[in-house]
């Protein structure tokens, strides 16, 4: 049975109009999410994995960036919809999480005005019900003593128990899809994992799909079940986690996954990806990863590679397809 | 809360006592108040009458004592020009005053915060710059000239406006209102907007900049994100978090426009305590002088008392910081 995909994206730009000409961060990417699916999407810093998030769920405003492509939400055009249709599905439907809790609650409302007022944006609920909702939220995403804790202000929760309100927030009008966007790089690493849990185990059981979007590697591993490599606006490769971490196509996933340190085994050196990441100003053309390839040939440098199906992924590298390059790489 | 709020009544009292040593001591400085009284050929003997009378050959201690005692029960002595008690030229004139600093706050609070959410909110839009360009005309232009300029055009050309006075007033209690009456409200027009106009730009601007940084910030992008509606982001949450500067700059404006708002008495002729100061100064009139610093010197305090209340009011964070402290 194939079920219909809950996010779907064709042909995702987004482009930073500037005096000196467009920058393009995010260049023509594509993906779908099915329901109860996590997608994890790795990159660098700049690889343009935040804008992607935030251009999904239509707050890229202007005068910053603008996008282009078409999102689908269950069949359901939505990058096209006026201000007004758009802004019920955000929270209602569509759920995000940002990577910084200490910032993402308003310092001068309780936590329980916040989640109150959220929950009564989406459904129709009395102030009491509303209450009541809060609270089994809270204790859900595993507040201790939450009856008290909701009238609590943001400061009186540390850094993980505040991520968890943020969950809270993001799940407290059963969306169905989160947007994770870094939700554990500002916490301590103890904590990482609980929050990654949770939110794991709570999309799991409101079969809610995520869009995970970090620089961590280890958290994909742990979390994702396909994962989407991008590299200076581009999707790399894309495939199921086992495959990408196991077995990785693209020279620069080879890279990121020699880069990350084994508990076992013999202790190499890390493997180091040479050079850096473009900027927006100056991405080559081909294949914005020739200059730091290994195997870069002729074509990689004038042509730009789409993605080719390999086994269980898609990778955007010439070597896939072109036989002569094969040879000699 | 009960501890932050002695405490700062503590620190009042202190501010207080050291402006009534300044006030105080402006009697020894601003030279001799006999020979402000008295005329030219008033003899050596009625003269240290006088001074003995006024107690002005006590030791300074006593004298200062007195006034500190005399000033808690609101007694300043007599007016050198008018032969009256400071306290009751005072209570005669200070309600003029206050109607107009309130009005003029009252202005520049109702216009001056919601134009700088506008201009925060819509940047670019062609009334923001209109908005900004007329900020830029009331931070610029001296009140005296705004206030010569509204007469102008508004008293002389026009004719709809009264150029000066306060119009009918109407007594209630020991308080004279203008508000009560036609006359007075369209005579409190011209001069509130002269007092208010500058406070009001500067409120915009206030606004217009904390509301830039605030919407910058992440928690709003969460509060978009979680589909809140542009007004529950923008007022909700966005207006209350630039609150705490605007409450201290309004609030110590305030005291401003109360304190100083003796040129626009001056351009209006309008008869509250700015004007009397300035009368007070050119003939040295120093009792009221120095009531009047008391006076200036206690609305202030009384306002940032108010105001650091407020702070606690408004942000949770000062509430526990206070608790611990």
């Amino acid at each position: 049975m194939i079920r219909q995909p809950v996010l779907s994206v064709r042909n995702l730009r987004v482009e930073f109009p500037t005096r000196r000409g467009t920058l393009v961060a995010v260049d023509d990417i594509s993906f779908d999410i099915a329901p109860g699916e996590v997608l994890g999407v790795v990159g660098e810093s700049g690889a343009g994995k935040s804008l992607t998030g935030a251009a999904i769920i239509g707050l890229l405003e202007p005068p910053g960036p603008i996008s282009r492509g078409i999102v689908e939400l269950k069949v359901r055009r939505i990058d096209n919809l006026p201000p007004s249709q758009m802004r019920p599905i955000r929270g209602k439907r569509i759920g995000m999480v940002f990577q910084d809790p200490l910032t993402s609650l308003n310092p001068l409302y309780r936590v329980g005005e916040q989640l109150i007022e959220t929950i009564r944006t989406h459904l129709e609920l009395s102030e009491r019900e509303a209450r009541a909702r809060a609270i089994a939220l809270l204790k859900e995403v595993g507040i201790q003593g939450a009856e008290r804790r909701i009238d609590g202000y943001p400061h009186e929760f540390s850094g993980g128990m505040r991520q968890r309100v943020v969950l809270a927030l993001a799940l407290c009008a059963e969306p169905e899809l989160i947007i994770a966007d870094e939700p554990t790089t500002a916490l301590d690493v103890s904590i990482q994992a609980q929050i990654i849990q949770l939110l794991k185990k709570l999309c799991r059981e409101r079969d809610t799909a995520v869009l995970l979007i970090t620089h961590d590697m280890g958290v994909i591993a742990e979390t994702a079940d396909r994962v989407a490599v991008m590299y200076a606006g581009r999707i790399a490769e894309i495939g199921p986690v086992r495959d990408v971490v196991k077995d990785p196509h693209h020279p620069y996933t080879k890279g990121l996954m020699g880069s990350i340190p084994a508990l076992e085994g013999a202790a190499n050196r890390l493997v180091q990806i040479p050079g850096s990441m473009p900027r927006l100003t100056a991405i080559p053309p081909g294949c914005a990863f020739n200059p730091r390839c290994p195997h870069v040939f002729d074509r990689c440098r004038v042509e730009r590679p789409e993605l080719f199906p390999i086994e269980r992924s898609h990778a955007a590298c010439w070597l896939l397809v072109d036989d002569t390059a094969k040879a000699t790489a | 809360m009960l501890a932050f709020a002695i405490r700062r009544l503590l620190e009042a009292a202190i501010v207080m006592v050291a402006v009534a040593l300044l006030a105080f001591v402006l009697f020894r400085f601003v030279g001799d108040p006999v020979n402000q009284m008295v005329g030219q050929d008033t003899s050596l003997e009625d003269r240290m009458q006088l001074r003995k009378d006024l107690g002005l050959d006590d030791p300074i201690v006593v004298q200062f004592g007195r006034f500190i005692w005399n000033a808690a029960q609101f007694d300043f002595g007599i007016s050198y020009q008018v032969k009256q008690p400071v306290t009751t030229i005072i209570a005669s004139r200070f309600p003029a005053t206050l109607e107009l600093a309130l009005t003029a706050a009252v202005f520049a609070i109702l216009l001056g915060i919601p134009m700088g959410v506008y201009t925060g909110i819509y940047r670019d839009s062609w009334l923001s710059r209109i908005f900004l360009s007329v900020s830029l005309i009331g931070i610029s232009l001296p009140t005296f000239l705004i206030g010569i300029l509204l007469i102008y055009v508004f008293a002389v050309n026009l004719g709809i406006l009264p150029s000066f006075g306060r119009g009918e007033v109407v007594q209630l209690g020991g308080w004279t209102t203008g508000f009560l009456t036609i006359s007075g409200l369209k005579a409190l027009i011209l001069p509130s907007i002269t007092l208010g106009l500058f406070q009001m730009t500067l409120i915009t601007r206030l606004v217009r900049s904390q509301m830039l940084e605030v919407l910058r910030t992440d928690y709003i992008k969460f509060a978009r994100a979680r589909g809140l509606s542009d007004k529950a982001v923008n007022f909700g949450h966005a207006l209350k978090n630039t609150l705490i500067p605007v409450i201290t700059i309004i609030g110590l404006q305030l005291g401003a426009v109360i304190a100083f708002a003796i040129i626009t008495e001056t351009v209006f002729q309008w008869p509250g305590m700015g004007l009397l100061f300035i009368q007070s100064v050119q003939n040295a009139d120093i009792p009221v002088m120095s009531a009047y610093l008391l006076l200036v010197a206690f609305l202030f305090v009384l306002i940032n008392f108010i105001v650091d209340l407020l702070y606690v009011w408004v942000d949770p964070r000062i509430r526990i910081h206070g608790r611990e402290a």
